[in-house]
């Protein structure tokens, strides 16, 4: 449902301003979104001030420099540092992206972050990704068959591979979902631009021998339909990838299943 | 589906910290533009409504309609008309799969802003 302003308990207050670093003379001001459990307060965001003469690159530089060396309890995810496993995926400078491929120079004064909009909050940067995983789950994210296993291996042309690009290089980082306001307003229903293109990825491959119930499965106002071709997903992604095609092409073939 | 909701977590800033689009905003504004028509709409039937009735209310309904403020009215709905008919042809582009890259998308929705304020332009030229 649509509910344009945040609860009364979510709404963000001014938080503290930390010290700028001594002798710095190349000073970004971060202003970072921060919640804890523990406070029995609302949400704030916190200003911090980076040397970035002694700091790496990247956002995700950024925020580690500022847990090391000014605030300890700031708390985000992260892993690879190399854009290929999607835990650091959270809003910067108001686009949804993975902060270890971002780069400090791509935003232009203060760098504000926020967790992924219109999630529940475990803690400062980290949302509760456990609808995501169920919606992803939901979609049966691997091959059905019917069909004898062969001797060897499922086996897939070059142009039926070929099919598959610009799908499954999708890491799961959520930015696209967390972007899409059609999944703020239904994500109890609709499942969301990452989900949506994780199903499209199993419809036409070739080895599939369930693209019928997968389709039927997707036939529901609220699971597919409720895409209106905001955007906001392809736009977003950091990997380059375009769910709003993916999902245009499994309406088209639902299209062609009714026909 | 799962229920995210455990306890007392606040839920993330989401309109208020999301930086605008080319394409949210031609996608949002074709909906506003839909409801404002039928507002619109309901102002020309009130008009025609007063004709039918009677000439000292046909005369208060007309008086409204070409005051400074009616007419504005009617060409910000005639310019609504215009862009929700652009955006419905994009859609109907789109619902072949094509055009969806982020390039021609966004080419797109120029395309429908300018195109929208252009007929406009042209349709007042033609009926004035």
């Amino acid at each position: 449902m649509v509910q344009l302003r945040l609860p009364r308990n979510s709404r963000v207050l001014t938080g503290k301003t930390w010290p700028k670093p001594e002798g710095a003379s190349n000073i970004r001001k971060f202003k970072i979104y921060r919640w804890s459990p523990e406070d029995n307060d609302n949400p704030r965001v916190d200003t911090y001030f980076v040397d970035l003469d002694t700091c790496g690159p990247m956002i995700l530089d950024a925020l580690i420099k500022i847990k090391s060396e000014i605030d300890p309890t700031l708390t985000f995810r992260r892993s690879c540092r190399e854009g290929i496993c999607g835990s650091c995926a959270m809003n910067i400078d108001g686009i949804n992206t993975l902060a270890c491929i971002y780069g400090l120079d791509e935003v232009k004064g203060d760098v504000n972050i926020y967790p992924l909009p219109h999630m529940p909050v475990i803690k400062d940067l980290i949302p509760d990704l456990t609808n995501f995983y169920a919606q992803h789950a939901s979609i049966m994210p691997w091959l059905e068959t019917k069909t004898n296993t062969p001797a060897q291996e499922w086996k897939q042309s070059i142009e039926d591979r070929k099919k598959l690009d610009g799908l499954y290089e999708c890491v799961m980082c959520a930015s696209c979902s967390t972007s899409c306001p059609s999944y703020w307003w239904n994500s109890d229903r609709y499942l969301g631009p990452a989900a949506l293109l994780h199903a499209y990825r199993w419809i036409i491959d070739s080895r599939d021998q369930a693209t019928g119930e997968r389709l039927d499965d997707l036939d529901d106002p609220f699971k597919l339909y409720r895409c209106h071709t905001i955007m906001n997903c392809a736009k977003t992604c950091p990997k380059g990838l375009n769910p709003a095609l993916a999902i245009a092409e499994v309406k088209k073939l639902m299209v062609e299943k009714t026909n | 589906m799962a229920n995210g909701d455990r306890g007392n977590r606040p839920l993330s800033p989401h309109l208020t910290i999301y930086r605008p689009q080319l394409t949210s905003i031609t996608s949002i504004l074709i909906r506003i533009t839909g409801n404002a028509i039928i507002l619109s709409v309901m102002l020309i039937v009130w008009w025609l409504f007063a004709a039918a009735t009677s000439l000292q209310y046909f005369e208060v309904a007309d008086a409204v309609i070409n005051s400074w403020f009616g007419k504005l009215v009617l060409i910000s709905s005639l310019w609504a008309v215009w862009y929700h008919l652009l955006g419905g042809v994009r859609h109907l582009i789109w619902d072949r799969a094509i055009g969806l890259d982020l390039k021609t998308a966004e080419y797109l929705g120029w395309s429908v802003i300018i195109g929208s304020f252009v007929f406009t332009i042209l349709t007042i030229a033609v009926l004035w």
